[in-house]
C-alpha cells in the first residue's frame, strides 16, 4: 500500500474543486436539515415507506434538480431530501400539498408577528384562509 | 426551507404520524453518539480478533448486531476487506446510501455528483484526488451502495502496530479509510 501524508492529501483534495470535502465535524449545516433527516427516519420506522422507495424518490429528486441546473455539489443535498419527503408524504396520503402550503404560510405569518429572539408559536389566527 | 420543514412537522405531528420528542432523540443520537467511531471499533476488533473478522466478512449485519449495533436502517451491511491485492472503494451512484450506523451521516463530497459519477469511471483518479496512491498491480474494486446493501471497507492494518489494544488501534481508523477514499492512519499520525 502506498504511503500517504495526510496533510498533503488534504491540500491535494482542497485543490480539486470537483469533489467537495468536509471535516468530520457536525453534519447538519442548519437545524432544518437535521429535522428533515430525522423525519425521514421516523416515518420509515412507522412503515410509511421502505428504504428502496426512499432511495428511488430521493434519486429521482436529485436527477430532477440536476436537470433544472442544480450544481449538485452535495451542498443542496437536504433540499432534495426535503423535496423527496414532501413528495412521499403526499403520495402516501399522509398530508396533501395544499395542507402543507397552508401551514407553511401560517408559520410564515407567525414568524412575521413574533418579536426577534422570542420562540415562534403557531396560533389559530396565523391561518388566513 | 425552515418554514417548509416546520409545516411538514406540524402537520404530521397533528395527525399523529410523528412525535417531535422522538425526532429530537434521533437528531441527538446522530449528532453525538453515532459517528465513524462506531465503525472504527468494528475495524479494530476485526484486526485483533480473527474469528470476529471471519464473521464480519461472512455476514457483517449479524457480526455487528452481536456487538449491539442494531441497524435501524433495516438493510444489509457487507464488509469488504482491503489487501495488498485489492483495494475497495464505496459509492452510491443513485443518491447517498451509506452505512449510517457505522459511519454517521455521509460527508458532503460523498453526496456530490462528481464523486458519484467519477468513482465508477475513474476510481484511481478519485483516489489520487484524496491523496491515495496504490501500487499499480493492486486491483481497485468499486461497490455501488443501494438501499438494501451498504458497504463498510475493512482497511489494511498499518505496520508497526503489533500488540496494540483495540482502543489504540481504533484511533487509527478514520472515516475515509472505511469508505475506501483513504487508508488507515499510520502510527504516530493518528488524526
Amino acid at each position: 500500500m502506498g504511503a500517504i501524508d495526510p496533510a498533503a492529501a488534504r491540500r491535494a483534495t482542497e485543490a480539486v474543486p470537483s469533489i467537495p470535502r468536509d471535516a468530520e465535524g457536525p453534519v447538519f449545516k442548519e437545524p432544518w436539515e437535521a429535522q428533515a433527516f430525522a423525519m425521514a427516519l421516523a416515518l420509515h420506522e412507522r412503515g410509511v415507506f421502505t428504504w428502496p422507495e426512499w432511495a428511488t424518490t430521493l434519486g429521482d429528486e436529485i436527477k430532477r434538480a440536476q436537470t433544472a441546473g442544480d450544481p449538485d455539489t452535495g451542498e443542496t443535498y437536504y433540499h432534495h431530501w426535503l423535496n423527496a419527503l414532501e413528495r412521499l408524504v403526499a403520495e402516501k396520503g399522509l398530508a396533501e400539498r395544499a395542507t402543507l402550503a397552508r401551514y407553511h404560510d401560517a408559520w410564515d405569518h407567525a414568524a412575521d408577528r413574533t418579536p426577534h429572539g422570542t420562540p415562534i408559536e403557531l396560533r389559530p389566527e396565523d391561518f388566513r384562509d | 426551507m425552515q418554514l417548509r420543514v416546520r409545516a411538514l412537522e406540524t402537520v404530521l405531528a397533528e395527525k399523529g404520524y410523528l412525535d417531535p420528542a422522538a425526532l429530537d432523540q434521533i437528531i441527538e443520537a446522530y449528532e453525538t453518539k453515532i459517528g465513524p467511531h462506531n465503525g472504527a471499533r468494528i475495524v479494530a476488533k476485526a484486526w485483533t480478533d480473527p474469528a470476529f473478522k471471519h464473521r464480519l466478512l461472512q455476514d457483517a449485519t449479524e457480526a455487528v448486531r452481536a456487538l449491539g449495533h442494531e441497524s435501524r436502517v433495516g438493510d444489509h451491511l457487507t464488509a469488504v476487506e482491503n489487501t495488498r491485492e485489492v483495494h475497495n472503494i464505496v459509492v452510491c451512484t443513485l443518491c447517498s446510501c451509506y452505512p449510517w450506523e457505522m459511519l454517521g451521516l455521509p460527508p458532503v463530497w460523498y453526496k456530490s455528483a462528481p464523486y458519484r459519477s467519477r468513482t465508477v469511471k475513474d476510481p484511481r483518479g478519485v483516489l489520487a484526488d484524496f491523496g491515495v496512491t496504490l501500487p499499480k498491480d493492486t486491483e481497485v474494486r468499486v461497490w455501488d451502495s443501494t438501499a438494501e446493501t451498504r458497504y463498510l471497507v475493512l482497511p489494511m492494518r498499518p505496520g508497526g502496530t503489533e500488540g496494540w489494544s483495540e482502543e489504540k488501534l481504533a484511533e487509527l481508523v478514520n472515516r475515509d479509510s472505511m469508505i475506501g477514499t483513504g487508508l488507515a492512519s499510520q502510527p504516530g499520525k493518528a488524526s
